[in-house]
Formats: C-alpha cells, sequence, structure tokens
C-alpha cells in the first residue's frame, strides 16, 4: 500500500460497502486481496485474456485495467454473485476444463444472458471474443451458452435483472 | 457423468496457488541473467533498497547439488558462475510487499562478461560459440530398417523437402507458481504441476533431504500442456530456497510477461525428406533427418527427440526407412514438453511431404495416403507391428465423408476461377500418436495406483496424476464407478499431495486414462478382493463389506493396490530402437477447408473435420473437448502464434502481441471417434490428449498450398510470412491451382 489510499463507497455483488484501495491498486488488486473474491483471475495483466472479466455497471470490463477507485459509486458484479443454478448449461456443455478463464466467461455469458437483445445484433463467437480460453477450443462454452439462453428464453414474461 | 469439480470452477470456488492465503506469507521475486551467454563478474545491490528488509537466496545457499535432476544434472537451480541463457535465474528475493519487490529487482544489477552466444540450431556452431560436447549436440538417435541407400538408388521417383516449424507457447491460462513452507521440519510446497513426484525428486537432489521430509501439494491447475511438467521443478526449489532461509511461507507466481519470457517452449524443428515412390505412389523408401533446437539445457530434449523421430515416417507401412535425429544446444531458455511432445513437428513435415510427393508425381493426395497407410500386420519404422483392429481407411473415408472432401474441392476449384480477391482450398492429414511413456519407459517409472476402503465405506482412489483441465478427476470417479459397480458420491478421488498419493508417474504423454486408468481399475479389483467380494456382486454389497472389514480391524488401512506390468506383447530395444515404441496408437484424419484473402494474406479456417480412432469413448463430452481444444491450439500454432527472438529470448512476451486463437478466428470444430478398443487400456481406452495436435497443421497448410498453388513448408504461417511466399514463389500467380 502506497500511502493512506482512497476512500471510496461502492455496490459490490449487490452490498453497498466503504472501502479503503491503494492509488495504485487495480480493481483486480482489490477484489482478490483486499476483499478475498479470488474467483476473478488475473491471466495476463494488461487487457487481452478476459479472465478478471467483472461486471461495471452491468457491463464486462477487465477488472486488471481498472484502477480500484474508479469504482467509486458504481457497482461490481463478480463471479461469485452468479446464481448457481444458473451454471447448469455451461457445466452440461463442457464450457470449463482448467476453470482459469471460467469466471471470466461466465461473466460475460451472464451479462449475455441478461442483455439477450445482444443476440439479435451480434454472433455469440463476436460477443465471447474476448475471453480467451486454450482448453475448449470454445465449442463447450458456444453451446453452453446457447442452451442456456435457449433455457432463458423458455421462461417467457421473466422480468430480466442487471443492467 | 457431469465434470466432478465443474461447478466450482464455474462458481470461481477453485483455489489456485495464488488464490491460498497463508498467514505471514512474503512473496518470491527472481533476478535473472540479462544476456544470453556470459561469466558472472560481479552482482551490485542499489543504494535505493534497504536491503536488510530483504531475504535474499543465491547459489551458496543451496544446501545439495545446484541442478535441477532430470534426465541429466547440467541445468543449475541458481546459477553460479556463468549464465547459459537471457532469463537464467541468478537470485531470489522475499519481501511482504510486491511492490517493493519489483523496485528490488530493478536495483540489482548483474555483471557478465559476455561470451559468443549459439543462436541458431540450424547452423553450425563455431568453435567459440561449442558448449556441449565437441558439437554442441545434446542428444543424437537413430532408427534404422531395410536397406535405404539401396532403394533410394533404385526408385523411380525421389522427392526432397525440408520443413520448418517454429517455437509455442503455452498459454495455460493459469501462470506458473508455488506457495512453500516448512511444516515442523518437512519443506512443503503447493502450487501448479502435472508431476509431483519430479519435484520430489528435484528437492531429494538440490535439498539434500530425504523423501520423507518433502511433501507436494497440487493446486489446482489452470492449463498445462506438458508447460507444467518438468519446469515447475524449478521454481518450486526457488520458492522452498526462499521460504528455508526466512523461516516464512513465501509465495512465488509469475506475472504473463515473466512466464512468458522464462518458461519453456515447443522445440523448433527443421526436418529434411528424402523418398523414394514408384508410378503409383507407393512409398518405397523414407530417409528423414529430425533436428531440434533444445535450449541451453539436456532437460527433455532426449525423449522429446525419441518421440519425434518415432512418428517422423508417418502412419505409413514403407520397408526402407532412415530416420536421423538431433536435438542442438543453443543459448536459449530450454525448449521442453508440450503436447504432441515432438511428433506435432515431424508430422508436419511428413504430411506436407505426401502432398509435395502426390503433386510432383501427378497423383491424388488422398490416393496417395489410402495406398500407404499401415495395414493389418504392416510394420512401422521401428518395425512394430500393428494389429490393434483399428480401421485406417475407416477414419480416412469417414473425414471425407464428413468433410464433403471431392465436391469441396471441385467447387473450390470454380469459386477460384470467379473470385478476384479470394482463394478457398481443402487440405488432409493423416496422423496417429503413440499413447504412454516410450519403450520401456513405463517399466521404468514403476507407477503404483491405491484404491482405498475407508470406515465409512467411501471409496478413495489414490494416484499422483492430476486434473488441470483434462478431466482427471471425472474419468477416474467414473472407471471407479463402473468396475465396482458403486454410485459416484460414494467414490472421491484423493487430492494429489504425495505425504497421501502413491507415485502412478507423471500427468504427461497421453498415460493418465490408458496407463493410469487401467492401473486403477486392477487396484480396485484388489481392494473387492480383499474384502472378499466377487466380481458379480452389487456395489452395495462391496460398501457394506468394506464397513465391515473396518469394523472387524479398528485403525487398520485397507488398501486395493496394482502396479504397472507391461503388456506381454510389449518388446523394445533402447540400443537398436526397435520394436514395440508405443503400448496403442490412436489415429486420426483431419480435413480444413481454409479461404485466403489476396489483400491480406489472412487464412480463415471455414471448416474443420476431425475424425479419430482412439479404442473406446470413455466420456463424449470430454473426449470431444480434448480433441477440440487441441485442435485450437493447434491453430495457433499453424496460423497465429509466432515467438519473436532478441539474443535468444522471446521479445513478444505479453498476450498483446503474442496471439492466441479467440472465438473469432476459428470455427466450430467438428469431431468424430471410431472405436477398437485396446484391451490393456482402461475400459478399452487409448491416449488421446495430445493427437489433435499431430493433424492440424499439415491439414491446413496444404489447404493453403491448395488454395494459393504454393508450396509452403513451414509454421506458423503468418499472413506476412504467407505474402513473402505468394509473391515471391515462381510457382504461384496467387490464381488457382
Amino acid at each position: 500500500m502506497i500511502g493512506p489510499g482512497i476512500e471510496i463507497t461502492l455496490t459490490l455483488n449487490g452490498e453497498s460497502i466503504r472501502a479503503r484501495v491503494a492509488q495504485g491498486d487495480r480493481l483486480l488488486d482489490f477484489l482478490r486481496y483486499g476483499r478475498g473474491l479470488t474467483g476473478t483471475k488475473e491471466g495476463c495483466g494488461e487487457g487481452e485474456c478476459g479472465a478478471c472479466t467483472v461486471l461495471l455497471d452491468g457491463v464486462p470490463v477487465n477488472s486488471c485495467l481498472i484502477p480500484a477507485w474508479q469504482a467509486r459509486g458504481r457497482s461490481v458484479e463478480t463471479v461469485e454473485s452468479v446464481p448457481e443454478d444458473e451454471l447448469a448449461a455451461l457445466l452440461e456443455s463442457g464450457a470449463t476444463q482448467c476453470g482459469a478463464c471460467t469466471p471470466g466467461v461466465v461473466m460475460t455469458a451472464w451479462w449475455v444472458r441478461r442483455n439477450r437483445d445482444l443476440v439479435d445484433a451480434h454472433a455469440l463467437r463476436e460477443l465471447m471474443a474476448g475471453n480467451l480460453c486454450r482448453c475448449t477450443g470454445y465449442d463447450g462454452i458456444i453451446e453452453g451458452l446457447e442452451a442456456w439462453l435457449e433455457s432463458a428464453g423458455a421462461d417467457a414474461g421473466e422480468s430480466e435483472g442487471g443492467a | 457423468m457431469k465434470r466432478v469439480e465443474g461447478l466450482s470452477k464455474l462458481t470461481g470456488r477453485e483455489l489456485y496457488v495464488d488464490d491460498l492465503v497463508v498467514e505471514g506469507c512474503l512473496w518470491g521475486a527472481t533476478v535473472r541473467s540479462p544476456v544470453s551467454r556470459g561469466r558472472i563478474r560481479g552482482i551490485e545491490f542499489g543504494d535505493s533498497v534497504n536491503w536488510s528488509e530483504f531475504t535474499v537466496v543465491d547459489h551458496r545457499d543451496i544446501p545439495g547439488s545446484n541442478s535441477v535432476f532430470l534426465i541429466e544434472e547440467d541445468q543449475p537451480v541458481l546459477a553460479a558462475a556463468r549464465v547459459r541463457h537471457r532469463h537464467e535465474p541468478i537470485l531470489l528475493l522475499a519481501h511482504p510487499s510486491r511492490e517493493a519487490l519489483r523496485r528490488a529487482v530493478a536495483a540489482v544489477e548483474i555483471d557478465v562478461e559476455p561470451e559468443p552466444p549459439a543462436l541458431d540450431f540450424r547452423v553450425d556452431p563455431l568453435p567459440e560459440q561449442i558448449q556441449y560436447g565437441d558439437d554442441n549436440v545434446l542428444k543424437r538417435l537413430r532408427i534404422e530398417k531395410g536397406e535405404v541407400e539401396r532403394a533410394l538408388a533404385e526408385a523411380p521417383h525421389v522427392i526432397e523437402g525440408v520443413y520448418e516449424t517454429g517455437a509455442q507457447e503455452h498459454v495455460y491460462l493459469e501462470t506458473q507458481g508455488m506457495l512453500a513452507w516448512d511444516d515442523e521440519g518437512v519443506i512443503t510446497v503447493a502450487g501448479s504441476m502435472q508431476c509431483p513426484y519430479y519435484i520430489v525428486d528435484a528437492f531429494e537432489h538440490a535439498l539434500g533431504r530425504p523423501a520423507d521430509t518433502v511433501r507436494i501439494i497440487q493446486a489446482a491447475t489452470g492449463g498445462g500442456f506438458g508447460g507444467k511438467e518438468e519446469f515447475p521443478s524449478g521454481i518450486a526449489l526457488h520458492a522452498a530456497l526462499l521460504a528455508m532461509k526466512a523461516d516464512r511461507p513465501v509465495k512465488l507466481v509469475y506475472d504473463r510477461s515473466e512466464d512468458m519470457e522464462v518458461s519453456t517452449k515447443r522445440h523448433p524443428s527443421r526436418v529434411r525428406h528424402r523418398t523414394g515412390v514408384d508410378r503409383d505412389g507407393r512409398l518405397l523408401v523414407q530417409d528423414i533427418e529430425v533436428v531440434l533446437d533444445g535450449g541451453a539445457y539436456v532437460t527433455l530434449s532426449p525423449v522429446v527427440l525419441s518421440r519425434s523421430i518415432i512418428h517422423a515416417a508417418g502412419p505409413y507401412a514403407c520397408d526402407h526407412v532412415r530416420i536421423d535425429g538431433r536435438a542442438m544446444f543453443t543459448n536459449s531458455p530450454p525448449f521442453g514438453a508440450f503436447r504432441g511432445f515432438g511428433a506435432p513437428q515431424s508430422q508436419f513435415a511428413c504430411e506436407r511431404h505426401m502432398d509435395r510427393i502426390a503433386s510432383e508425381i501427378g497423383i491424388d493426395p488422398v490416393e496417395i495416403r489410402r495406398i500407404n497407410l499401415i495395414g493389418d500386420g504392416d510394420a512401422t519404422a521401428t518395425g512394430q507391428v500393428i494389429r490393434d483392429g483399428a480401421d485406417r481407411i475407416e477414419v480416412l473415408e469417414r473425414a471425407l465423408e464428413m468433410s464433403d472432401f471431392r465436391q469441396r474441392s471441385t467447387a473450390h476449384a470454380g469459386f477460384n476461377r470467379s473470385e478476384p480477391t479470394l482463394r478457398r482450398g481443402v487440405g488432409l492429414a493423416t496422423f496417429f500418436h503413440g499413447a504412454g511413456f516410450t519403450g520401456a519407459g513405463e517399466v521404468f517409472l514403476d507407477s503404483e495406483v491405491h484404491v482405498a476402503g475407508l470406515p465409512d465405506g467411501r471409496i478413495e482412489a489414490r494416484t499422483a496424476n492430476v486434473e488441470m483441465g483434462q478431466g482427471t478427476l471425472t474419468v477416474f470417479t467414473q472407471l471407479v464407478c463402473d468396475r465396482l459397480r458403486v454410485p459416484p458420491e460414494s467414490v472421491v478421488i484423493a487430492p494429489v499431495d504425495t505425504a497421501r498419493v502413491p507415485d502412478s508417474g507423471p500427468t504427461v504423454a497421453s498415460r493418465t486414462v490408458m496407463v493410469v486408468g487401467a492401473l486403477l481399475e486392477k487396484a480396485c479389483d484388489d481392494l473387492r478382493q480383499r474384502v472378499g467380494i466377487r466380481p458379480d456382486t452389487d456395489g452395495r454389497s462391496l460398501l457394506r463389506a468394506i464397513r465391515d472389514w473396518h469394523e472387524a480391524h479398528p485403525g487398520q488401512d485397507l488398501i486395493g493396490r496394482a502396479k504397472y506390468r507391461q503388456p506381454e506383447h510389449i518388446e523394445w530395444d533402447d540400443e537398436t530402437y526397435r520394436g514395440d515404441a508405443y503400448g496403442a496408437y490412436a489415429w486420426g484424419a483431419y480435413v480444413a477447408d481454409i479461404e485466403v484473402d489476396l489483400r491480406t494474406f489472412v487464412v480463415r479456417v471455414r471448416d474443420f473435420v476431425a475424425v479419430q480412432e482412439i479404442g473406446r469413448v470413455l466420456h463424449e463430452t470430454l473426449a470431444r473437448g480434448q480433441i477440440q481444444g487441441g485442435v485450437v491450439q493447434a491453430l495457433g500454432w499453424t496460423l497465429l502464434e509466432e515467438c519473436k527472438w532478441a539474443d535468444g529470448a522471446m521479445e513478444n512476451a505479453q498476450l498483446t502481441n503474442y496471439i492466441i486463437p479467440t472465438t473469432g478466428d476459428v470455427p466450430p470444430i467438428r469431431v468424430d471417434f471410431l472405436e477398437a478398443p485396446y484391451p490393456h487400456g482402461a475400459g478399452g481406452a487409448k491416449g488421446i490428449g495430445e493427437l489433435p495436435f499431430d493433424g492440424v497443421a499439415p491439414a491446413v497448410v496444404n489447404a493453403v498450398a491448395s488454395a494459393l498453388g504454393v508450396d509452403p513448408t513451414f509454421v506458423p504461417l503468418t499472413p506476412e510470412r504467407l505474402m513473402d511466399l505468394a509473391l515471391h514463389s515462381p510457382a504461384s500467380g496467387g490464381g488457382a491451382p
């Protein structure tokens, strides 16, 4: 920690919190080492791989590129906030192998799932292109997301959360 | 069965080494060589840092032998007097703050008197560049069958070619990392790894400690691909040395750039073919030379070379074969294990060469493969007679049918005539991959597996084979359930911890399911026998019998055991390189359909069909995932991933400019399996983890050759390199073939 840090308030996984963050801390460091939310992974540290993807005000960002203090007054959602029963389709399809890219993949997929109009204008392969995976070859991820969207679509009239 | 640890990974609960929180833990860092070769003259600790706050370790702190124990003992744990590659570790530092460590590493100046490095493995070294033996050859191997010179002299056509492949970085999404602490006299390490017992051996050797004062625990491992086979032993030693000196736990986790700069990569290769064929394209003689870049220490290069040459002649029958292999010393960080282990390099050359032969004598690329594929009773280059019930022609036919190979070839020819800026092509490769350790390797490993009956009636499988994404936990659970007819909830796979599990060998060489899984089945049988239960009895009686046994033998362990016994059909002579190189081979035929944009020379893969015979498919989703993931990783090696070198080390050590495939770069990978059960593999399975790597590069490059009428002899086939070739190749008008 350099100096006394900056005090911020933010909404973290739905809970309003007050925290002190170091000036040089990335949002990724704050989540992993400051809050113990180790589900969010560091894959490359320069915004290329997407392993550290979290939702900032409902939009996916690479938390390794966001200074922690920029979360001030905003909403941050991490993989720990995704309801377990939402993940059945990804489990079934083989969307995870080693698991290191998985939390980032889940967060981008969760954003797509909650903003289904995205798929009207974009292919799933385009929407998921910010998350590198070295194990699956991506078919397990894309098929899992397709099935997830389908199963969610079956609950007609359901109100979409987030965003 | 669903992936056992799948939900834990999807929810982010799975704990990797950097997720482990330890009270009072220090961070570790490494100070490295600034040059590729030289004599260390001095080390200066800059004034800007208060060094009394730091733990500092150098080679004098190593209690045992200063070498990372592997095939040879030439690689120091920490360089003492000389350095042999850039980024070679020299000093270790530990401190509670990562930021302070970064400043401290920058404040150390290593003064090295440079010496002339050997940087190109393809060029004979000058006298002043010799650093290993008298010619920088780390290892030579030869396979010889029949009379090569005579057959070459008599062959109606002799066709030559030289093929090259580049290095490749693994890019496991979790970087390398280890956490070490002294647990009341037991040096304990937890981290990302494939081979916990390699680390035990390395600790005995370098720390001079008996094995029972060393404990190695695998943390969740975020991908390996071979990159976490031998390399983690060094990091584990570094973390342990720091922890021992600091008397505090120490965590050493590389960031992505450090990981890419210092860790092993796929061996670069150059392969030369001289092949005699008759007028129909039948192979009469294959004369092959395989040269690999080994880097600055021996590490695993001799065995990578071995697998490379054994696969170099391809899945074909040929009476006269000579394969000369050598691995060269260069002043680069050592090249190491990477999925396929030398076979992708040599089969890229072989399969490109098959298309060149077909083109030169004017026959069809499908036909030349059909007439030369190993038939039942034919022998490989090492003289191994193949009688495994697999139908290699059927594998080929299935791939052709799934990909509409013929129709597409015709359609693409028409497309290429009418399109001004786009060219399409289809390409084929047939290939094979031997699973398990080569030759007598499995005998030397002497693997052991335990299956314990626990007092509460559950069954615990104990092996040293790790889950790193490939599905070990799930398949092992399934194998135990099937063998003992028990439900998954009564089966536990023990955490990989050398204090708890026997040495069942490394998690490499596509051996986990085929070899270790088969031992697991035998250990299940042994457990059942120990409690007096017959094989045809239902699982409930077994679970009851286990509980009863514990009531009758309170406090005792109930353990079913199995040790590796080589199947009787395997015979291998390591001196002559003759015999059964592998217990079993899996067979593949892959078809790539590509499009080249003549304005950018980007190769887009439109469709990819992967057909293989793998003994038995034990778990459809996992098996498909292995193939699809392997194909896409190999597409990266083929088209995108280029290591740029400066003074022997990787210059583009970041994911910004070392490009791996995204969802947008690859099509769905269409997979199909054929099955001819291997009687000695678990449930009839052969190894599949590495197989997909072998067939991708040649299928894609053959397709590019067909699209552009050029003859690329190398990967990666990046747009820049393809443009150079297409614009300067005499054969090319940029038009249809």
